[in-house]
């Protein structure tokens, strides 16, 4: 009658506040909202599908056997990249515990001194000189801690992530220091992959209209025109992208930095983090070293989770975890008191490219009886100041609603 | 001289009287350097030299963990041919440098720091943002 306990240890990832989907026991980490990425899958497969099937036989045949190889290889190479890109941790910087929280804020509050009552205090800024030029290191309330410098708060994900490029739906995970130089080749091989077949494309229906006329082929193969019409479109805006981001990465700049006008040049700022040459940029960003996660998801926490014993009890039910057999989890663990900086809302409403992304059900707890689930452990910090204490997030806010 | 406790001891018996954070310095950039500024609280457990020499140790070891030169640019050729599916057998450059650290983290605190009440935590835990050190509340007075 009585029920055996198993507890077994949660790992980090279940515990991680922030808006992330997390696979295959945390080594596998995205945005919340997919359904553009799935678009992109879909996309990228059906139209080298169609290519496969329709174009191939004939240009194996009579042009070459290798034209189908370097396309297979493409293809697999486009793939790999677009995988890599999506599922890793972009550089997420993981949220101050409490005492580093306070310690820090003890700190502000000894720069500040003493503010007298009435008076908002300063906005929370450091400066640091950073090879010549002074850069302003901004506080982020929702992870109480000064960002590193080209860092940046994503909304969306609801995490601060070193050098924040941007946040791109179409890979379904923000795209940051860990993950660009996967991004930019992904950008890169796609629209090598999209000039190629489309390419082929044209030669093949110029070659058969040569042997049996136009009409004819239109008749012939009815695969290949959907597939071109796609290639046409997707050409210009990849080929657009990648060749955006080669003039970045040559300027070791970052698309934040690109919109907000960090270097634009005005008040004789200049980039403090370009090498001044072309070659030496470009060898950092896409040769550099690959910098390990931080965030630490597939590691043991205190905590101890009940696992569901055998179902031979019949009478108690077993307290039963959310996590059983849902293959994708959304990150439930979002603490209340989270206040997404306002300067940040308003740049990543600047950034949005997508269309409004669908909000995904979590999946619910698939077995019966239903029970109640273990609560999450509340992140407890201290009462700390909110943005709108601060004069230059109150400016903010002011200048939104005055738009 | 003083008791040499370990840490499993420390951690069970005292109390943390305290901690502090060292911060990162990007004066330099980016690449991860923590200050080499003493602070203030731990003036009374131990000595200044000590405390920058292990910390500029540190900074050595994440400077050349992010060094770049031929050997990363190879590193990341190869990697790049491979489509990065050589990762999946081999460790890259920085996180071999990352176990190197952690030992040095390991050696610092069993010789130095644990006899004088102190732990240093491997920054990686804290998202290499700081360089946290616990003091742990004095009990060897009046040996």
């Amino acid at each position: 009658m009585s029920a055996v306990m198993i507890t077994r240890k949660a790992r980090k990832w279940e515990k991680l506040p922030g808006k992330n989907t997390f696979c295959c026991d945390g080594r596998v980490m995205m945005a919340r909202q997919k359904g553009v990425f799935y678009l992109t899958v879909f996309l990228i497969v059906g139209t080298c599908s169609l290519f496969f099937a329709f174009e191939c036989p004939y240009l194996a045949i009579h042009l070459s056997p290798a034209i189908p190889v370097f396309a297979i290889v493409l293809f697999l190479f486009v793939m790999a990249m677009l995988l890599r890109t999506s599922f890793s941790d972009p550089g997420v910087l993981p949220r101050a515990l409490p005492e580093e929280a306070t310690f820090i804020e003890m700190e502000i509050e000894a720069a500040n001194g003493n503010v007298p009552a009435g008076q908002r205090p300063p906005p929370r800024i450091r400066n640091v000189q950073i090879n010549g030029q002074i850069v302003k290191l901004k506080y982020c309330y929702t992870c109480k801690i000064f960002r590193p410098p080209r860092a940046s708060h994503c909304s969306i994900c609801d995490n601060c992530v070193d050098r924040f490029d941007h946040h791109c739906p179409w890979v379904g995970n923000c795209v940051g220091k860990r993950n660009y130089r996967y991004f930019y080749l992904f950008t890169l091989s796609l629209s090598l992959l999209t000039i190629y077949i489309f390419t082929f494309g044209i030669v093949h229906v110029v070659m058969r209209s040569v042997d049996s006329g136009f009409v004819k082929t239109l008749q012939d193969t009815p695969g290949t025109y959907p597939f071109m019409l796609v290639c046409f479109f997707t050409l210009w805006s990849v080929v657009g992208l990648t060749g955006f981001h080669s003039y970045l990465i040559s300027l070791n700049q970052t698309t934040n930095e690109d919109i907000k006008g960090s270097w634009s040049g005005k008040n004789r700022v200049q980039n403090p983090y370009s090498h001044k040459n072309i070659i030496n940029n470009c060898c950092e960003v896409l040769c550099g070293p690959a910098y390990p996660s931080v965030l630490d998801r597939r590691g043991l926490t205190q905590d101890d989770l009940p696992v569901p014993a055998s179902t031979a009890t019949k009478s108690n039910p077993v307290p039963q975890t959310t996590r059983t057999t849902a293959p994708l989890i959304p990150n439930e663990h979002t603490p209340d008191d989270a206040k997404p900086s306002i300067a940040d809302l308003a740049i990543a409403h600047a950034e949005k490219i997508s269309p409004s992304p669908k909000e995904e059900k979590p999946p619910t707890p698939p077995k019966a009886p239903v029970i109640p689930k273990s609560p999450p452990t509340p992140t407890k910090v201290p009462p700390l100041a909110s943005p709108e204490t601060d004069v230059e997030a109150s400016i903010i806010i002011a200048k939104e609603k005055a738009l | 001289m003083a008791e040499t406790h370990s840490l499993q001891d420390m951690r069970q018996q005292a109390a943390i009287a305290a901690k502090v954070f060292i911060q990162r310095d990007y004066t330099n950039g980016t690449v991860c350097q923590f200050q080499t500024k003493f602070p203030s609280e731990l003036e009374t457990r131990i000595d200044k030299q000590q405390f920058e020499e292990t910390v500029r140790m540190l900074n050595n070891l994440y400077a050349e963990a992010e060094k770049l030169g031929g050997s990363s640019y190879l590193e990341g050729c190869l990697a790049c041919l491979t489509a990065y599916t050589i990762f999946l057998c081999m460790e890259t450059h920085y996180e071999k440098v990352l176990k190197k650290i952690a030992k040095f983290i390991q050696e610092q605190n069993d010789k130095i720091y644990a006899p004088r009440g102190l732990l240093l935590t491997d920054p990686i835990e804290r998202g290499l943002r700081v360089v946290e050190v616990t003091i742990f509340e004095d009990r060897s007075l009046g040996r």
